[in-house]
């Protein structure tokens, strides 16, 4: 069944959904879209370094990645600058820097179309082992923060004082985010991860009461989107890690016309 | 003037010579400041006189610049910050934000909720409540896990005034029924009423602190809130005989008699409780 590229594509797509949705639920009610962004814009930092000391780039990615959340939670407590400014900063020098440092290796060829925007049909059984393992991880790690995380969502004074250390939650968040860029980014590309992470969280937020509902409707956004956008890409012979995003839109256009389940006190 | 030290095995918080500098500014300094099970803290003070502060290094949320804090070991503590923003892109039901930090019963749940008075909205959603009902569902979180130590940084906020006295009740009639120690900051000299055991008057530092009567006859808490407030603190503490109900009734709670002509100035408040 594996032999496919077709299924390979779709089982990653749905590993990653998963993950996708409740990763990208804290990232919506945070507000942290675009600090996931610039994390994830890194990545091609990550990628030229990896390439440069010969490592794997998802390990490459993954450091880096870790690094520019890190260096930008101490720039934002001792600077002056807002954190608004600080991620555009922090997001495209990276972007550029990497992009630099490919270029500057002439000996070494990298698909950069690949790198941006993903390449889902290139996805191997290592590729989906990762994803799966990686995804797995991710998911049970989430779920052993859910309680500060959220908790830390509602307000970080309360997680606080009540003893669930939502600090420590946040930074391993953070490197949840990192794992999951690094593993998304050979199927999405660094410039679209965020939208998988943004999009179909904000479709499933009018149809959820409860944060644990969204997070789930989240994911199974996520997982339509996954096999619309790349059923869409085999008929239309269009790109596949934008084809996914085109759909999720979709879904997210779809719940949008919906009744707002969230309102009133039903 | 020195703080009530509570014996040795009931101390729930205790804080010595703290002191918190922001951008080389001392927010406050010198704050000494004990609570004791079974015990009412108030602390009051004019904006910007480091109340909430005090009590974020007391909670260990900040930390202090100099000065020691000291937590009862396994302490469990119920918060209601001064101000909670949350997104609103976060759906949550109001039975949700009950077992925000920790597991709780539907029964224990809808207790809670009946005891701050919004039984009925355990299915809203907390984004529709109004503010003086998103307060109360916090201190209703806040009750839920039967803490050891109530924190509450301006309570009633945007609630009501009949609502208000409720809730003052309730927090009393908690504090007596469980033995919890309660840590109360307000700006609002009424509520400095009858249950509260010790009053500590913050303005950078602690002006004055003691039991309310102390306080209110001290120079320091006229200097600082002049006496106009301080005839009022005292009234206020004989006030505590009545209780206003949600219908606008007043109802007798029992104390010492309660002479209308005496105080003129308290039936402003009065009138908006429906009982002039």
């Amino acid at each position: 069944m594996l032999e496919s590229f077709f299924t390979r594509a779709i089982l990653a797509g749905i590993g990653l959904a998963a993950v996708a949705g409740p990763m990208g639920s804290f990232i919506v009610w945070r507000r942290m879209a675009y600090f996931g962004d610039t994390m994830a814009h890194s990545a091609i930092l990550g990628v030229a370094l990896a390439l440069f000391f010969s490592v794997s780039p998802v390990a490459g990615v993954f450091v880096i990645a870790v690094t520019a959340a890190l260096l930008l939670g101490f720039l934002e407590r001792r600077g002056t600058l807002s954190a608004d400014s600080l991620l555009g900063l922090l997001s495209h020098s990276a972007l550029a820097l990497g992009l630099v440092l490919v270029a500057l290796m002439p000996m070494v060829r990298i698909d950069l179309m690949g790198l941006l925007f993903g390449d889902i049909l290139a996805v191997s059984v290592t590729d989906l082992a990762l994803i799966y393992g990686g995804g797995v991880l991710v998911l049970a790690a989430l779920a052993w923060l859910w309680r500060p995380m959220l908790a830390g969502t509602v307000s970080e004074e309360i997680a606080q004082a009540e003893g669930l250390r939502p600090e420590r939650a946040r930074l391993i968040f953070m490197v949840l985010l990192a794992a999951l860029i690094a593993v998304a980014m050979k199927v999405l590309g660094v410039l679209l991860i965020t939208a998988m992470l943004i999009i179909p969280a904000t479709a499933a937020r009018r149809l959820a009461k409860t944060p644990e509902q969204m997070a789930l409707y989240a994911a199974l956004g996520g997982v339509v989107a996954v096999l619309a956008g790349l059923w869409a890409s085999l008929h239309f012979d269009t790109p596949s890690g934008p084809s996914i995003v085109v759909a999720a839109l979709g879904v997210f256009a779809l719940t949008s016309v919906l009744p707002d389940k969230s309102k009133g006190a039903t | 003037m020195k703080t009530f030290q509570p014996p040795e095995r009931t101390r729930l918080v205790d804080v010595q010579g703290i002191g918190v500098r922001r951008e080389g500014r001392w927010l406050v300094r010198n704050v000494d400041m004990a609570i004791g099970r079974g015990e009412i803290v108030t602390l009051i003070g004019p904006n910007g006189s480091g109340k909430s502060t005090t009590v974020k290094t007391a909670l260990g949320i900040l930390a202090p610049d100099e000065g020691t804090v000291w937590r009862a070991p396994g302490i469990r503590i119920g918060y209601v910050p001064q101000k909670v923003a949350m997104d609103r892109s976060l759906p949550l039901t109001v039975e949700r934000l009950m077992r925000l930090t920790g597991r709780h019963s539907a029964a224990r749940i809808a207790a809670v909720l009946d005891m701050v008075g919004i039984g009925a909205l355990a299915r809203a959603q907390v984004h529709t409540l109004s503010g003086g009902e998103f307060q109360r569902a916090l201190i209703a979180r806040a009750l839920i896990g039967a803490p050891d130590l109530l924190v509450l940084d301006e309570p009633v906020q945007g609630v009501d005034f009949s609502g208000e006295i409720a809730l003052y009740d309730l927090i009393g009639t908690i504090r007596d029924e469980t033995g919890c120690g309660v840590l109360l900051i307000s700006h609002d000299l009424h509520v400095v009423m009858a249950r509260t055991d010790t009053v500590i008057c913050l303005n950078g530092h602690v002006c004055c602190s003691g039991p309310p009567d102390t306080v209110a006859a001290s120079g320091e808490y006229a200097a600082l809130f002049g006496p106009h407030a301080a005839r009022s603190l005292a009234i206020y503490r004989h006030e505590h005989d009545h209780a206003h109900l949600p219908d606008g009734s007043v109802r007798a709670t029992g104390g010492a008699g309660h002479v209308h002509g005496a105080h003129e100035h308290t039936h402003l408040k009065q009138e908006r409780g429906g009982h002039a």
